[in-house]
């Protein structure tokens, strides 16, 4: 008998407790699921840790768990959309670590496929040795940065088509992180653009995370479907006025 | 076609470096003008950080495929024979010594061929995102820039004083006023634009330039 993996957002995102980690999947907001985030948000977790890419925008993806507050530490490779992360940093003692992109997603390779860490020539003799985020060591005469891997309680990712096994399909660049989430965390919630199929539907060799590693399924809501993420005059402004907002605070 | 601006100038003369059917990332600013110098016959690849090789150019209006953006998360297109895939593998091609070139702007490159282009001073939470792995693995790295910042201050330093994005890791620096190889030796004038006089260049750079005995003039 096939478990039934489809979840009211509200049911599933109930099963994230505060301090939990999660890894978001997303690209500046493509690929990560807003719906569920919005419902964390909704419910009051507070206190994760996030891992991801970027930090979105102040309406897209990881960027709106920074602007509501819920945000204890946070590891990414580029932030510049979100100006608030510098207050968080500094007036809220949120724990920030930025390491290059490339070694973000193999940390959690690392994590998900039973490595020790990451190797890596990238940031070698930068801010990424320099602020302890990764070690410098050497092997067989070559230096290299050394990460540990990295795994979390929850991973979110949106795909664009899902069979009820949990089998996934993505659309174009929405992918990025998605394959590598699912594998690196204990609770994996996918949240699905298009109308869940029936098992077998879906071709075999188009199914990038196999359902066997997706516990939830999120059936998304239209509300978020019609709305883009890459930058567009709403998100433009939307930094604008965080911007504006951060440097009027700091002055304050 | 007469070439003045000194963006158009640049891009031109790495144009020249390309060959047909390279794989290469182009950073965001004058690294994009390059294909424009390309021959129209010429198939060159463009990787994209969030998971293309073939990334195109925008698309029109209302025709946005809102789960496909390039790494600048604008709307874009993916060419014919183009295709996805994910972020490891994005990065893997990345650092892996797949990419015949990576082209970047910068803020300041020095002459050991260590280059700061992901941050200023004082921006302490913005991140370096791809930065640091596009100089990390490609087979050569471009560095494509005005010669002088924005106060006139040359970009070509003895040694960069900003963040580092990577050491020793540049191969060859194109600005408006030269073409210059970083060579165990130091870093060398190979060639000067139209017009530009060597002891110009010398004069406009912080860096000590080796002069070989010929300096030709830029084939643009």
């Amino acid at each position: 008998m096939l478990l039934n993996k489809i979840m009211s957002t509200k049911e599933a995102v109930s099963k994230i407790k505060d301090g939990s980690s999660i890894i978001i999947s997303g690209f500046c907001g493509i690929g990560s699921p807003d719906d569920v985030i919005d419902e964390i948000i909704e419910q009051g977790i507070k206190d994760l840790t996030i891992i991801a890419n970027d930090g979105g925008t102040p309406i897209t993806g990881v960027g709106k768990l920074l602007y509501a507050g819920r945000v204890k530490k946070f590891l990414c490779s580029w932030c510049a959309f979100t100006p608030i992360v510098a207050r968080l940093v500094e007036e809220n003692g949120m724990e920030m670590e930025f390491n290059p992109q490339g070694t973000v997603v193999e940390r959690i390779r690392a994590g998900g496929c039973g490595l020790g860490g990451v190797l890596t020539k990238t940031g070698l003799g930068t801010v990424v040795e320099e602020k302890g985020w990764g070690k410098r060591i050497k092997i067989e005469g070559e230096e290299w940065l050394y990460h540990t891997p990295l795994r979390s309680d929850v991973a979110l990712i949106e795909a664009y088509q899902a069979d009820e096994a949990g089998n996934l399909v993505f659309n174009r660049t929405q992918l990025n992180y998605a394959e590598l989430a699912s594998m690196a965390a204990t609770l994996v919630i996918a949240s699905v653009v298009k109308p869940i199929s029936k098992i077998g539907e879906l071709d075999p060799d188009h199914i990038r995370v196999p359902g066997a590693l997706v516990d939830i399924l999120v059936q998304q809501d239209e509300r978020y479907v019609e709305q883009p993420k890459y930058l567009n005059p709403t998100i433009l402004d939307a930094i604008k006025k965080a911007n504006q907002e951060f440097k009027a605070g700091v002055q304050r | 076609m007469s070439i003045t601006s000194p963006k158009d100038i640049i891009a031109k003369r790495v144009a020249l470096e390309f060959e047909d059917g390279m794989l290469v990332n182009l950073g965001r600013g004058i690294p994009l003008l390059v294909p424009k110098y390309l021959p129209k016959d010429y198939l060159v690849w463009c990787e994209s950080e969030n998971g293309v090789i073939g990334v195109g150019p925008a698309p029109e209006k209302g025709k946005e495929n809102p789960f496909l953006t390039d790494a600048a998360n604008m709307p874009a297109t993916i060419l014919p024979g183009g295709c996805t895939f994910d972020s490891a593998k994005s990065f893997g091609i990345v650092r892996g010594g797949h990419l015949d070139y990576s082209v970047l702007g910068t803020f300041q490159v020095d002459q050991e061929g260590n280059i700061a282009n992901w941050t200023v001073p004082g921006e302490a939470y913005t991140g370096m995102g791809g930065a640091m792995d596009l100089v990390a693995g490609a087979k050569k790295i471009i560095v494509a820039t005005e010669h002088c910042d924005k106060n006139g201050l040359s970009k070509i330093l003895k040694k960069c004083t900003f963040p580092l994005t990577g050491i020793k890791c540049v191969d060859i620096i194109v600005t408006e006023l030269a073409f210059m190889v970083v060579t165990e030796a130091g870093l060398e004038l190979r060639e000067v634009a139209p017009g530009i006089s060597v002891e110009e260049v010398i004069a406009k750079t912080d860096a000590e330039l080796i002069i070989p005995e010929s300096v030709s003039e830029m084939p643009i």
